[in-house]
């Protein structure tokens, strides 16, 4: 271990809903620069992971640290500015504004803009805007209604927007769901070429394999709300823990009705 | 001690009927999510069909007998109700539906005056509850305590009825998942309309058991409202036990606050609302709502800063606007210094509500604050005019930063409501504070100083400010604060992960709402020479509304478009008719059931289409507004 702290330090993050424990004791770190999946079946504890290390959910015990700082007890705004940007499983953006407007928003509240109110917000960085959105190949769609994109233009738009407050970590909860094939890779393929032109490290969540193995630098798998493998995609692959989970749900699902019981 | 059971069983019989209203609204609101702002009017034509029956119809099966009747009659208009109005919003975003109801209210208040009269009617005492029980030397009026034993009894009966019948299951289950309901094949138009009927029976029982106590009044409607949504904020919207709880804790506090402080028993009531809304912002028994829905309707039109030519129109209007001293005359110059003072005040709330997305149903509080604090200063400090305008909106500005702080909290129907209260709050007090505010008598002599006096130049005043503040809005709207309050109504999800404190923000822009009504109620006491309670009451704050609506919620510019045409048409109406309320109210249901986009809106889309050949665009704004469920 290097003496400067990772760029995202989880420890012992657990958390329980009445008798179920969602998350139990996990740990993992990542480095500016890696992109690291975190996968896992239905109900594995991903979603309240994550949502623990934005801040819309407190663990129980635990620390999630950036750079050394402690931010668990933080909400999501002040967890953004510390360099945290973020997309969401189910899009959101403001569906009332133009897509550059979107963008602006946020640039706006980097820019501690946000009771300004004399200023045109039209022209407030309105060409970091435009390059935000060519960055993600948004470009042409800059006056658009935000409101009229596809699907997968408005996960585009998500990216672009995380990336206003030149974040040190991009945290997406299943960046591609609801996306065709083709625009998963891309998506991720552009997301991977950010991030390493940039440094900045990615923790994503997702359901496609091809897409984690293809992307992920290293995969961290969570199963019942423990951490039960690590490593990178060959390793994660080759780990019996994991086929089973992943491989063998046919067998498992079989097993488990014979029994009476749930997988 | 025996002075102050006496003062509590008072109190716990002052919250049977609340009780019964405020779970009816309750009931409708768990299943259609409707809050039913007609409910008082129902409470009110129960109380009135109850006083004919029972005059009509002596002895003690007349008096019950008519009790349950007009219940059961008021019922019947209410399924009536449902199904030729309600029916036709239930998808249209909550704003409309409290408005739709509110019309309805209006359109009730002239209609029972039509039929009863305006003198307030003294009923008939419960035939075996005429007389008084005595308490170590203290009377309680037997009614009361034949009241206090009602309400647990109508709880239990209610909790029977949703525990174990079918149709109470579901109720319950329709409470949790309305779609998952219909999706099981239950008929929800009709599960709609029986849970309407029940609610509006207990409103209107509530209403008709009230005439032994009170008198029957054709204003009586907005009162219980009001403690109503009190009641409900404090319980919990949704719950009928909250509502059970929060009635006797609203009676009792009303009981004994009249004691504490006799003048302005109110403030009571309201520090226990705004400790429970900082505690348990649903209320004590009420869950968390799912994310509010969205007030105004998705608009695919983007909003842009109006172009050079745009500018040179607006201006060319004004220049046109200027000149009327030049042709008309003194009345027509105060009916102008007057639609520009409204124009203010339409424009203030319009930035709460379309950009904000925050629909205030109390605005008039602070547009009434304004308006007062000028009386104050011009009367007890005897500042001069200038000044006054200057100093005055501060009280507009302060009333709103301390209400707004609680009602931002909130969003939805419960910041409607809780803005409904706050504005009641403030009417309260300058109504019962007589010693300060002059109560039902205001203060008069508010003249404005010499070179403001005449008409026209009064008139060119009243249309500088309102220029001034509709430019400053307009570009406060296009301002990097407009955006960021705009982001906060569209996706609070998407606003706080971007850095935003939403409620930071949305609390500032309450502020400069307020604050701007502030400066047209102070322009306001200057042209009427007076301040009255009325200057902060409910119907003003619903005249306000509707010239948004009326405009357009929408725009950007519907708050100006909607002030004049609707504040002309007023003062127009005022003069061809008594009925302006049974009008006005027809109006309002109008607006919101063909016409939701307003005139702006509808201008818009005119334009739109002209300019767009392709179809599918204004397709989709040609449909009527639909919540983003």
């Amino acid at each position: 271990m290097s003496v400067a702290p990772p760029l995202l330090a989880v420890e012992g993050l657990t958390k329980s809903y009445g008798g179920i424990h969602a998350v139990r004791g996990v740990s993992f770190s990542l480095r500016a620069g890696e992109i690291l999946a975190l996968i896992g079946p239905n109900g594995a504890g991903k979603s309240t992971c994550f949502d623990m290390l934005n801040g819309q959910n407190k663990p129980d015990t635990g620390h999630v640290r950036l750079l050394g700082e402690e931010t668990t007890a933080k909400k999501p705004r002040e967890i953004w500015r510390m360099g945290v940007g973020r997309t969401f499983q189910i899009t959101a953006t403001f569906a009332t504004m133009t897509v550059r407007e979107n963008v602006q928003v946020a640039l706006i509240s980097h820019g501690k803009q946000l009771f300004n109110l004399w200023g045109s917000a039209p022209n407030v960085d309105r060409g970091e805007a435009g390059r935000l959105l060519e960055l993600v190949g948004m470009g042409g769609y800059a006056d658009r209604p935000c409101g009229e994109l596809a699907y997968g233009d408005l996960k585009r738009l998500e990216l672009a927007v995380a990336l206003a407050n030149e974040p040190k970590l991009l945290l997406m909860d299943e960046p591609t769901a609801g996306m065709a094939p083709r625009e998963r890779v891309e998506l991720m393929r552009l997301t991977a070429q950010i991030a390493r032109e940039k440094s900045i490290g990615v923790l994503f969540t997702e359901h496609d394999m091809d897409v984690v193995f293809e992307h992920a630098d290293r995969i961290i798998v969570l199963n019942r709300g423990t951490l039960i493998a690590e490593g990178s995609p060959a390793e994660v692959r080759g780990n019996p823990q994991v086929q089973a989970i992943y491989l063998g749900e046919g067998l498992l699902y079989e097993a488990g009705h014979r029994e009476g019981a749930s997988a | 001690m025996a002075f102050y059971v006496v003062q509590f069983l008072t109190g716990l019989a002052s919250a049977a009927s609340l009780f019964l209203v405020a779970s009816g609204l309750s009931i409708i609101f768990g299943v259609t999510r409707i809050v039913n702002f007609a409910h008082g009017a129902f409470y009110m034509i129960g109380a009135y069909i109850a006083f004919t029956l029972t005059e009509r119809f002596s002895g003690a099966f007349g008096f019950w007998g008519g009790v349950v009747v007009a219940a059961l009659a008021v019922a019947l208009i209410g399924v009536l109700v449902e199904m030729v109005l309600l029916r036709r919003i239930y998808h249209a975003p909550e704003l409309f539906q409290l408005l739709g109801t509110f019309g309805l209210t209006l359109m009730v208040e002239d209609l029972v005056v039509l039929i009863w009269g305006p003198d307030d009617l003294v009923g008939r005492r419960a035939p075996g509850f005429r007389g008084a029980v005595d308490f170590f030397g203290q009377n309680i009026p037997s009614y009361d305590l034949f009241l206090i034993v009602l309400s647990p009894v109508v709880l239990g009966i209610l909790w029977l009825l949703f525990q174990r019948t079918r149709w109470g299951v579901l109720v319950r289950a329709a409470t949790q998942d309305r779609d998952m309901v219909a999706a099981l094949g239950v008929n929800q138009k009709w599960l709609f309309t029986s849970v309407f009927a029940v609610g509006v029976f207990l409103a209107a029982l509530g209403g008709a058991l009230q005439i032994p106590r009170d008198a029957v009044h054709h204003a009586m409607d907005l009162r219980i409202i009001v403690d109503v949504f009190v009641v409900v904020v404090i319980g919990g919207l949704g719950s009928i036990v909250g509502a059970f709880v929060a009635a006797v804790l609203v009676s009792e506090l009303n009981a004994f606050g009249i004691l504490i402080f006799p003048k302005i028993s109110i403030i009571l009531v309201f520090l226990v609302m705004a400790v429970v809304l900082i505690v348990r912002p649903w209320g004590l028994f009420g869950k968390p709502e799912a994310a509010a829905r969205k007030t105004p309707g998705l608009t695919v039109n983007p909003w842009r800063p109006l172009t050079s030519n745009e500018r040179l129109a607006a201006l060319a209007t004004l220049v046109i606007a200027a000149m009327l001293p030049l042709f008309a005359g003194n009345y027509a110059l105060t009916v102008g210094s007057e639609i520009a003072i409204f124009v203010i005040f339409a424009v203030s709330l319009h930035f709460l509500m379309s950009v904000g997305g925050l629909a205030s149903f109390g605005h008039a509080a602070y547009f009434g604050l304004g308006a007062y604090g000028v009386a104050f200063l011009a009367k007890m400090a005897g500042l001069p005019m200038i000044v006054c305008l200057l100093l005055g909106p501060l009280l507009g500005c302060m009333g709103a930063a301390v209400f707004g702080f609680f009602a931002v909290q909130l969003s939805g129907v419960y910041f409607a409501m809780l803005t409904l209260a706050f504005a009641q709050i403030v009417w309260s007090i300058a109504f019962q504070w007589v010693s300060v505010t002059g109560g039902d008598n205001g203060i008069l002599g508010v003249w404005p100083a010499s070179w403001a006096a005449s008409p026209s130049h009064f008139y060119w005043l009243a249309l500088g400010v309102a220029a001034l503040v509709t430019i400053a809005l307009r570009i406060a709207v296009f301002s990097p604060f407009g955006y960021a309050l705009r982001a906060t109504r569209d996706s609070l999800l998407r606003s706080e992960a971007v850095g935003i404190n939403a409620k930071r923000i949305q609390w500032t822009a309450f502020v400069i709402a307020g604050t701007t009504a502030g400066i047209g109620g102070a322009l306001f006491a200057y042209l009427k020479g007076s301040v009255f309670p009325d200057n902060l009451g409910i119907s003003l704050s619903v005249d306000a509304l509707v010239m948004v609506l009326l405009g357009g919620v929408e725009t950007v510019s519907g708050g100006v478009v909607g002030a004049i045409v609707y504040k002309a048409l007023n003062i127009w109406l005022v003069s061809q008719t008594d009925l302006s309320k049974m009008v006005l109210g027809g109006f309002i249901v109008l607006i919101v059931v063909v016409f939701p986009k307003g005139i702006v809106g509808m201008l818009e889309l005119l334009a739109q289409r002209r300019k767009k050949s392709s179809p599918p665009g204004s397709s989709l704004l040609a449909k009527p507004i639909e919540s983003a469920e």
